[in-house]
């Protein structure tokens, strides 16, 4: 059973951007994109460990601020000619508040 | 022995021609040219792009001055000739000068038709022929005022859509029922004049004008059944006439152009005829392609090969209005022995339509998507036999033997002789040939070779999948190197239809120059949000999110995700108070690291991001501002001590780069601007590798610019030497604007100055003192909304959000 954790609101993050909620296994990036989709990903570049959560989001995905890796928000994967992928987290919108899925974080950590 | 010809008129027909000529018989003649426009060479069906604000005059000419000195042609730039005297051989120019011709070529072209309505002759009525009526629409379109334009065909068309981006407000008055009427059936005029008018143009049909009226201007249009339309600007586009006047004065014979053989040989047999004003086999030619086709046919007699000869072409029209996609060919009336195949699709807008004789397409109509127009040309002009397509044939090449509907698939099937450039009529083959044979790969190289997409670039796309096709990776589009995926545009495009078309949010950018994404990518959209905030200084709303990390928080993003924060210090100059605040700053947040950078200042490095904004206010208590070290825009100005302490310095170069510092701080550039001002030619500060520096002499103050000291090395250019602190000021900050309206986002000066050359800026900057004054007054405008310390304003609250994270949860659960 998935425990949802609420984290904010959905006008708590600008549209094309992120913010982040801090946990024990570090830090999950939660953005917002143009159309108002939300995605939950780990805000850590399988690249070299850039903060995804600063990089400009476009589309469904999010440019990396250190080395410019297209990171994709729905599969967590690079996209173009880059391989690697970061962990994506569940995440729900009730209304206008904001869940994301913790458990499934800390056991897939563990 | 060399012959002289002579050629009145310095249209597209007769340049061509001598193309043609001078590459069949180099040498043969000696070319002196009257013509009668003050100008070279341009592409006159460009002039509506022109008019829009979509290109500019220099982006149309065919022919610069340095081709007609290359060639030796004497070009008389507006000599209008008066007289052809065929007993002596001469021609004779309204100022005089006479010149004799072995063979002589009339390239007159044609007059605008007027309607001898009274009031025809009023001052605020044009006509829309060449450069001259272009300026003085753009001249009119200034008032923002209402415009009326007489003629819904191609050219009356094409001026409206052109004064209506131009921000007047106009009417189109059209005699027939229907828009476009000898192109168009009349379910696609009802199309066109629906687009046309939902972009603001007033469109009335079935309009008979009867007087143009007003107190020494044009002050109202009249119709037949009473209307009337207030206008200030009236354009008459209702058709042309062949030039012909100036032969039929010489005795030559006219018709209704000037009657020559299918050798473009009127009935003297030195005199040659071509373009608008000639008249073969009972027809006379408006469009580029047939004209071009007389070029060629006049360059080869002239060049001696008699059999040359001229047959008459169907040409398909399209319309130059950008976001109308319009193409017509052939005959389209209905008759018994035709049938025709439409295609409607009223949701996307699309019509088209066939019309068949003894399945052969004997004419086309397409609207609203027209890829297809190349292939049905080509079925056409081969009247190949489609009675086994025809179900299908209607909706394109791409569809006949289950091919799929991929573009690129379509051009690959087209055959050799498919027509792809209708202007200059150049097949599939002889592009795909020339890329192969001459090794070409970039879009102008394919040009310069074959002339296909190089008068009104509407096949451009098909060429270029013609060079992918071809070379593959090879094709370099350089160009016009598209901004990023998003688009097809170049930056500099971008950014002139950003100004033509008003454009003021990302958003519109993305919408009305078609975009390919949502909403862009991490390429365009900085890029974007710069040029917004460059043109619309005043209006633009700056985007946070389309900016990077850096200038969104206002700090330098460091590897592991910390930032570092470089404080202002103005000339590099600071003081014990200063001093002693990053000290207590540094010891309060543990900040581990503290370096002097190259431009005379200090970083403090690793700060935690939640920091910021601490940190910030505390350093604004001791009357630090961002120094913007992270910023697309003035970084430092590195100064020494100058005459207030060195023994050698000739000005206080420390107080001159303190004020450009204070006069320029905030302002958003292309690429990072660093700058520096020595105090005399032992150039202490190093400011002959700088963006923009300054060498300070006893004579005053010696400007240099476009320097490189990082990827590139490179030593600045001299600017020029200037008398005064104040005269050294307007030049450094004139110099800057020009940048910063022309430069290409991260483009620094040096390759800026590269692309626009030297001699240009000097020009403008150093020679032209009204145009340095409005960049340095474009600049200083823009300035009152950029110069906010950007660290008080989220120390006072501003973007919160980037500093802190929006939860922290789980921690409790993980203590259990």
């Amino acid at each position: 059973m998935m425990n949802w954790i609420a984290v904010g609101t959905l006008s708590d993050i600008p549209r094309r951007g992120a913010r982040c909620v801090a946990t024990p296994q570090g830090k999950i990036a939660v953005f917002r994109t143009a159309e108002d989709q939300v995605f939950a990903i780990e805000d850590h570049c399988p690249h070299k460990g850039g903060p995804l959560s600063q990089g400009i989001v476009h589309g469904a995905a999010v440019t990396c601020p250190l080395h410019n890796w297209v990171i994709s928000l729905e599969t967590g994967k690079a996209l173009g000619a880059d391989e690697g992928a970061v962990r994506t987290i569940p995440v729900r919108i009730e209304g206008e508040r904001l869940f994301i899925a913790l458990e499934a974080l800390a056991s897939r950590a563990a | 022995m060399t012959e002289k010809l002579v050629i009145i008129g310095n249209g597209m027909a007769p340049g061509r021609m001598l193309e043609h000529l001078f590459e069949q018989v180099p040498g043969r003649y000696q070319v002196t040219i009257f013509n009668a426009e003050p100008r070279v060479n341009y592409d006159r069906i460009m002039l509506s792009p022109v008019l829009s604000g979509e290109k500019a005059f220099e982006e149309i000419i065919i022919h610069g001055d340095g081709w007609y000195i290359a060639n030796g042609i004497t070009l008389y730039k507006g000599h209008k000739i008066v007289a052809i005297d065929r007993t002596a051989k001469t021609v004779t120019s309204d100022h005089g000068v006479t010149e004799s011709y072995d063979k002589l070529v009339i390239a007159t072209g044609s007059v605008p038709f007027i309607i001898p309505v009274p009031g025809h002759d009023l001052p605020g009525v044009l006509t829309y022929r060449d450069l001259d009526d272009v300026q003085a629409m753009l001249l009119a379109a200034q008032s923002r005022a209402k415009a009326v334009v007489i003629g819904g065909g191609l050219l009356g068309l094409e001026a409206a859509a052109g004064l209506n981006s131009q921000g007047m407000d106009v009417t189109v008055l059209h005699v027939m029922p229907t828009l476009m009427e000898r192109q168009l059936d009349p379910a696609a005029g009802y199309l066109l004049q629906r687009a046309v008018e939902q972009r603001g143009i007033k469109v009335i049909t079935k309009a008979n004008t009867q007087a143009i009226t007003g107190k020494g201007k044009v002050e109202q249009v009249e119709l037949a059944d009473g209307t009337i339309i207030p206008a200030t600007l009236v354009v008459m586009a209702v058709g042309i006439r062949p030039n012909a006047a100036l032969a039929k004065d010489a005795g030559i014979a006219v018709n209704r152009g000037i009657v020559v053989d299918s050798g473009m040989r009127s009935n003297d047999p030195d005199i040659y005829a071509l373009g608008e004003c000639a008249e073969v086999n009972g027809q006379v030619y408006g469009l580029v392609a047939p004209l071009y086709e007389m070029a060629r046919v006049a360059a080869s007699q002239l060049a001696g090969n008699e059999a040359a000869a001229f047959v008459h072409m169907d040409t398909p029209t399209k319309l130059k209005v950008t976001g109308i996609e319009l193409f017509s060919l052939g005959d389209f009336a209905e008759g018994e022995d035709r049938q025709e195949i439409v295609l409607r699709d009223a949701a996307a807008g699309v019509y088209k339509r066939l019309v068949l004789r003894d399945d052969r397409i004997i004419g086309t109509v397409l609207y609203g998507e027209t890829a297809d127009g190349a292939w049905f040309n080509d079925l056409k002009k081969k009247q190949t036999d489609i009675s086994e397509m025809r179900d299908t044939l209607i909706f394109g090449q791409s569809y006949q033997g289950g091919a799929s509907l991929d573009p690129m698939a379509a051009v690959a099937a087209l055959p050799n002789d498919a027509e792809i450039c209708g202007c200059n009529g150049v097949c599939k083959g002889k592009i795909t040939g020339a890329i192969t044979a001459k090794g070409l790969t970039s879009l102008d190289d394919v040009r310069a070779h074959t002339k296909a997409s190089a008068s009104c670039g509407s096949c451009t796309g098909l060429v270029e999948k013609l060079m992918v096709l071809t070379i593959g990776d090879k094709y370099n589009p350089a160009a016009v190197q598209p901004m990023c995926g998003c688009t097809t545009l170049g930056h500099d495009e971008v950014r002139r239809l950003i100004k033509a078309k008003g454009l003021k949010t990302i958003p519109a950018v993305m919408q009305e120059l078609e975009w390919t994404t949502s909403c862009g990518c991490a390429k365009c959209r900085p890029a974007l949000n710069y040029y917004l905030v460059c043109d619309w200084p005043d209006e633009y709303a700056d985007d946070y999110q389309s900016r990077f990390i850096n200038e969104r928080v206002h700090a330098n993003i460091q590897k592991d995700g910390t930032y570092s924060v470089v404080p202002r210090m103005w000339g590099g100059v600071t003081n014990a108070a200063e001093l002693r605040a990053i000290a207590d700053v540094v010891d309060k947040f543990e900040i581990p690291m503290v370096k002097v950078t190259g431009g005379q200042r200090i970083d403090m490095l690793g700060i935690r991001k939640e920091d910021l904004p601490a940190v910030w206010a505390d350093l604004g208590q001791a009357g630090f501002v961002s120094g913007h070290a992270y910023a697309k825009g003035l970084r430092t100005v590195k100064t020494c001590v100058g005459s207030d302490w060195c023994r050698f310095g000739t000005q206080d170069s420390t107080g001159f780069g303190v004020r450009i510092e204070k006069f320029m701080w905030g302002s958003w550039t292309p690429a990072k601007v660093k700058m520096a001002v020595s105090g005399c030619p032992r150039n202490c500060a190093e400011a002959t590798c700088k963006d923009v520096g300054v060498v300070c002499v006893d004579s005053g103050y010696e400007i240099h610019f476009a320097g490189a000291a990082g990827l590139d090395i490179k030593g600045t250019e001299v600017l020029g030497l200037v008398k005064t602190e104040d005269e050294a000021l307007e030049h450094i900050v004139a110099l800057t604007q020009m940048y910063r309206e022309q430069g290409r986002y991260l483009e620094r000066i040096y390759k800026w100055a590269k692309r626009i050359g030297i001699a240009e800026i000097k020009r403008q900057i150093m020679d032209d003192g009204e145009k340095r004054k409005a960049y340095f007054d474009r600049f200083v405008f823009s300035q009152r909304f950029a110069q906010v310390d950007p660290w008080s304003e989220r120390v006072s609250g501003k973007d919160k959000h980037e500093f802190r994270p929006m939860a922290s949860v789980g921690f409790a659960q993980a203590a259990e």
